[in-house]
């Protein structure tokens, strides 16, 4: 009984998957055509293998359906950093032995040449997005430009939008009470910064719209409904290089995170799968997505020469999460703390909402 | 003799209820293989899945199948002090660390405590990597790796897990939280799924309500104009089922912001000051009025087929009796509307307590209904959690059917 | 036709006119005076504006002109629940939410009558239609002509003057209908109250009214006793409509008084007392009662005309003889015969001569 229905739950769209090679299952839209441009067909003109790319709202729920049924239509999945974690210490992913990844361009191993953090036992990054805030520069010539101003109302008067969960938001707010990136999770873990986290928030409480959906966030900025919100730094990029919207991203105090690509256990190809992995996770692939969106590759060797953006003019460095004058004050999530702490802030985080 | 004398036979002496049965027997075996495929069905995507569901809230055994050696040690010590533990528990559990660590497990068994003792998940990794090297007496060397491992109420969680049969989801569920005293009430911070439940019964009822109110006179008007009128007026009503959620929900979006079309046209009149504009979106009325036009439909559609089938003679029979137009509404109209009323009001009031994107979308602060929190927790695999609020939402459901029931007769229910 | 309002009308219809569209007429000039406790039938076919004047009466539609009197009083502006009058409707209009008993306390509650009263006044009217025992029944429980009697017992509690029924017994079968029609007639008669009875059945118009006013096209063709609209129609629709009818078409030969000689198509002259016709040369229809056509000339006045006819067919049906005759041209002429010992028995094909007595023969409108 438990199969048959684990099994229906995973029939997520995945019955054309079967006369593929590789089955790479991504997040779809802006993202996905990105992921298909840098990666999937590129590595089909190269090797010949056929691949296909399937959609999920999120796929590290259908990944864990399929391995729990033993029903695995999906080779290569692209999740969070977390789930990445996660269902690696759960054993539904095979893990991924690094010194098999393709040295970068300049001869660096790949343990030295990707950033801290974007290798891990079961997943490789694929790029690194941010949240970070964003205003509408038509309302301040003279922008907010540090984490502090997102919460000072005095001197920039109008609506916040934050997105409705404990996870980055209470990173945001610390940081906007003056702690530094790199003890925000130190603060966190203590009942005392947790308190210190929403007591900063009652600051701006008020006067917060709170968005669900990534579209909403930039939606809510170009409508006029707040001056600033945090948002997906992708997103923000999208709308004022696509759209000519007069949006600044603020990269004080971004808060960014590895995406993954991870092989779930009992994948039907393994070794095509690896391979697939080892072409769009190589200097040539990440610099290729980066190309495509603005997210950042996790190879230093990627960076190393300057990336146009597919318009042929844009410069993407500045609009990198990765770029290192980004990097100033910037906080990498803890994939640990969530682990441990999601259900709990997010209770939390409900009721402080309702209060 | 008597006995025999009663029962009836055919022509040929065969029994007549035997003959009947067999005359009878094929109509009703075609009758049932029409029926099979929708029976099957049924079973199969709907019955399962909620017996799966109900019986994934009360089962996990990600810790009971991963520790076997404190499983066996909490049989044999049911009695043991969470606050003090003896060695040869610490012993146990070093074992099972290492073991988890071999067999991959530590992730599942840390994820079970996690869900009642926040921060396991990290310490099992931590204990289980150092768990080989560890050497006797494993008490001081566990507590040496990680101080919390000393922690009564983690003691008391794995205890609990250690069955893999177990009612903690449903404390959860309730706001009970396990401290080192054992569970009791979450803090007044921490208190949310009890609130959900009766605001999301709120909310629901208000959305009720108003669609009621709204409904009822078009769905009489539906079943008082001429038919061709009345087919207009039904596309009309049909509508909002011909375009996506989404596109509805963003409409209303459009509409009710600060910056949107009803307030700028407000402005715009000199009716409100450019500072004044409403909100009427981002909280509760943004979801109420989202909800309700998302759901009005399911309010007319039974309160018109009710409706259309009462004769016109029935109110002119009260009124030539003497009654007004009100007390004809009231005590002739209203109640043979009741059934069509009933079924209305329980379709919307259970959809209603079952949706969660559009108040996730425009609701705000306040679009937080006991659905997001199940969405939450499916979306971070925490089944079981989100298993026991489901089940306590459909047993909610369920007692006010009953109650329903109770004061207007379920069989008296038309759908339409 | 019109008829003068009298001043002591208990119901009158003034020059009342009514129009759903604006741009038809279903109720033209409606003159209708209607004494107190008399009992009125309106009879026509269905689309005749017998059941919006009935309406009109009750107050569920207004009359576009005219004025409506009700015991000297307008009504016009009388909303219905002020008016007054029980009403019985085709299909009972019982609550089925309500038990009998509450069905018939609705009128009291709404009078506001306090509850011994109440209760009083529902036994006597249950038990004046014989349904004492049902008070605590729903009206699902009950068959047509139960429900019918409850109907009859609701309109009647709250002591109404005036009593309208619409078609109250159409949905019975014939047997029932035929008690009930003697039940209303009995309470009417009982009570003494006044009734407004409208049906497309003619029998029932004829066994239980005082006076019927014959609707078609919007108007009354003809108000009068039973007995005079059928033996004495006043134009060829109320001829057709009531009763079985010959008609044969013809000119006016001769009219004198209370006589008239009418030559038919085929040439041959017949008897006939003029009705609506006006002068000779005219064309007519002359009507003739199947029952009063005769065949044997020992019966026929001195003088009087007889035609040729020929027998087609011979009906039995029991307590009569029904002869299908060719007469002036046409197949469709019927006498009717007694079943009686010594009837003469006629044949298929058999040539004989057909007459009547010439008050019989009415010569109306073509």
């Amino acid at each position: 009984m438990k199969k048959t229905l684990i099994l229906t739950t995973a029939l997520v769209g995945l019955g054309f998957a079967a006369n593929a090679d590789v089955t790479v299952m991504s997040w779809g839209g802006a993202y996905g055509e990105a992921q298909t441009e840098a990666f999937v067909k590129p590595f089909m003109a190269e090797t010949g293998i056929k691949t296909i790319m399937v959609d999920s709202d999120n796929p590290a729920t259908p990944v864990k359906a399929m391995v729990e049924s033993g029903n695995v239509t999906v080779d290569v999945a692209n999740i969070e950093y977390a789930d990445a974690i996660r269902l690696c210490d759960e054993g539904i992913l095979e893990p991924i032995d690094a010194s098999t990844l393709p040295a970068g361009a300049d001869g660096t191993p790949a343990i030295d040449d990707f950033l801290p953090g974007a290798i891990t036992e079961c997943g490789v990054s694929t790029d690194i997005w941010s949240n970070v805030f964003a205003y509408d520069n038509t309302k301040f010539p003279e922008g907010p430009t540090t984490v502090a101003d997102f919460f000072d109302l005095e001197k920039f008067p109008g609506k916040r939008g934050l997105k409705k969960g404990a996870k980055a938001v209470l990173e945001f707010a610390l940081m906007g009470d003056g702690v530094p990136a790199s003890e925000v999770y130190d603060v966190l873990s203590t009942p005392e910064g947790v308190e210190r986290a929403f007591a900063k928030l009652d600051t701006i409480k008020k006067d917060v719209v709170w968005w669900e959906a990534g579209s909403q966030a930039p939606q809510l900025l170009a409508d006029g409904e707040v001056v600033m919100t945090t948002a997906y730094n992708g997103r923000i990029f999208a709308a004022a290089q696509n759209e000519g919207k007069p949006f600044q991203i603020v990269w004080d105090g971004h808060i960014y995170e590895n995406e993954m690509f991870v092989i779930p256990k009992g994948a039907p190809n393994m070794e095509q799968a690896m391979e697939f992995i080892r072409f769009a996770t190589s200097t040539e692939g990440l610099r290729a997505s980066a190309q495509q969106i603005s997210y950042g590759p996790a190879r230093k060797s990627s960076m190393a020469e300057e990336i146009i953006y597919k318009d042929g003019k844009t410069v993407m460095a500045p609009h990198l999460p990765t770029a290192p004058e980004n990097m100033a004050n910037a906080l990498e999530t803890s994939a640990d703390f969530w682990v441990d702490h999601d259900s709990e802030l997010n209770e939390r985080f409900q009721a402080w909402l309702a209060q | 003799m008597a006995d025999a004398a009663q029962i009836l036979t055919t022509a040929d002496g065969r029994p007549l209820k035997a003959a009947l049965a067999a005359a009878q027997g094929r109509a009703k075996r075609r009758a049932f293989l029409l029926v099979l495929p929708l029976l099957l069905f049924v079973l199969l995507t709907f019955l399962v899945p909620i017996a799966y569901m109900l019986m994934r809230s009360v089962e996990h055994d990600g810790f009971a199948a991963s520790a076997p050696a404190l499983v066996e040690w909490f049989d044999e010590n049911p009695d043991f002090d969470p606050a003090n533990p003896p060695e040869e528990a610490f012993a146990a559990l070093v074992q099972d660390l290492a073991r988890m660590q071999e067999e991959r497990t530590t992730g599942i068994a840390g994820t079970r405590i996690n869900y009642s003792v926040p921060g396991s998940i990290s310490m099992f990794k931590k204990g289980a990597r150092e768990a080989a090297g560890l050497e006797p007496p494993y008490k001081e060397a566990l507590l040496a790796v990680d101080a919390n491992f000393g922690r009564p109420a983690l003691w008391r969680g794995m205890a609990s897990a250690s069955n893999a049969y177990t009612a903690e989801f449903y404390l959860v569920a309730s706001d009970r939280k396990l401290t080192d005293a054992g569970w009791a009430r979450g803090g007044d911070k921490e208190r949310i799924y009890l609130y959900l439940f009766g605001k999301t019964f709120m909310i629901s009822a208000l959305i009720t309500v108003i669609c009621l109110l709204l409904a009822f006179p078009v769905a009489h008007l539906l079943a008082t104009l001429p038919m061709s009128k009345a087919a207009l007026l039904m596309i009309l009503v049909l509508l909002p089922f011909w375009t996506s959620l989404l596109v509805r929900t963003t409409a209303w979006i459009v509409l009710l912001q600060e910056q949107g079309v009803v307030n700028n046209l407000l402005v715009g009149l000199g009716l409100l000051d450019d500072k004044g504009r409403l909100s009427m979106m981002y909280n509760m009325t943004g979801t109420v009025v989202a909800m309700t036009h998302v759901l009005l439909p399911f309010m007319i559609l039974p309160l018109y087929s009710v409706m259309r089938v009462i004769p016109p003679s029935y109110a002119r029979a009260a009124r030539s009796l003497g009654a007004t137009s009100w007390t004809t509404f009231r005590r002739v109209y209203l109640p043979q509307t009741l059934p069509g009323i009933a079924a209305g009001s329980l379709l919307v009031f259970i959809l209603a307590v079952g949706y969660y994107i559009t108040p996730a979308l425009v609701g705000g602060a306040d679009g937080q209904l006991i659905s997001n929190l199940i969405q939450f927790h499916m979306s971070k695999s925490n089944w079981s959690l989100a298993a026991a609020i489901a089940a306590m939402l459909l047993a909610a459901i369920l007692i006010l059917y009953w109650i329903y029931d109770r004061l207007v007769g379920i069989d008296r229910l038309k759908f339409g | 036709m019109t008829v003068e309002p009298r001043n002591d009308a208990f119901v009158a219809f003034e020059h009342v006119q009514k129009s759903y569209d604006g741009v038809t007429l279903v109720v033209k000039d409606l003159n209708l005076s209607i004494g107190k406790g008399e009992f009125l039938t309106m009879l026509g076919p269905s689309g005749s504006g017998k059941t919006t004047c009935l309406m009109m009466l009750a107050g569920f539609e207004t009359a576009t002109n005219g004025e409506i009197r009700l015991d000297g009083r307008p009504i016009n502006q009388v909303p219905p629940h002020k008016r007054g009058i029980g009403m019985v409707f085709q299909n009972y209009a019982l609550f089925p939410h309500m038990t009998v008993g509450e069905n018939l306390a609705f009128p009291l509650e709404v009078r506001g009558m306090g509850k011994s009263d109440r209760e009083a006044k529902i036994k006597r009217a249950l038990d004046m239609v014989q349904m004492g025992a049902f008070a605590n029944r729903r009206p699902a429980q009950l068959s047509g002509g139960q429900q019918q009697r409850i109907a009859l017992a609701r309109a009647l509690v709250f002591d109404p003057k005036l009593v309208l029924m619409d078609e109250p017994l159409g949905a019975l079968d014939k047997q029932l209908r035929e008690h009930m029609q003697f039940e209303i007639k009995h309470l009417h008669e009982n009570l003494g109250i006044t009734v407004v009875y409208v049906t497309h059945d003619q029998g029932e118009a004829l066994t239980m009214s005082d006076r019927v006013a014959v609707f078609n096209d919007g108007r009354i063709q003809q108000l009068a006793p039973p007995a005079d609209l059928y033996e004495r129609p006043e134009n060829s629709f109320v001829a057709q409509f009531i009763g079985e009818n010959n008609k044969l078409l013809g000119t006016i030969e001769e009219l004198s008084g209370d006589k008239a000689l009418v030559r038919l198509a085929t040439g041959e002259l017949i008897d006939a007392t003029p009705v609506n016709v006006k002068e000779k040369g005219g064309k007519t229809l002359v009507s003739i009662r199947p029952e009063r056509v005769e065949f044997k000339p020992e019966i026929m006045p001195p003088g009087a005309h007889m035609i040729d006819a020929e027998v087609l067919e011979i009906i039995y049906m029991g307590d009569i003889l029904r002869v299908v005759l060719k007469v002036a041209g046409s197949d469709d002429f019927v006498m009717k015969m007694r079943n009686t010992l010594g009837q003469t028995r006629l044949e298929p094909g058999q040539k004989i001569k057909v007459g009547w007595h010439p008050q019989d023969a009415r010569a109306l409108d073509p």
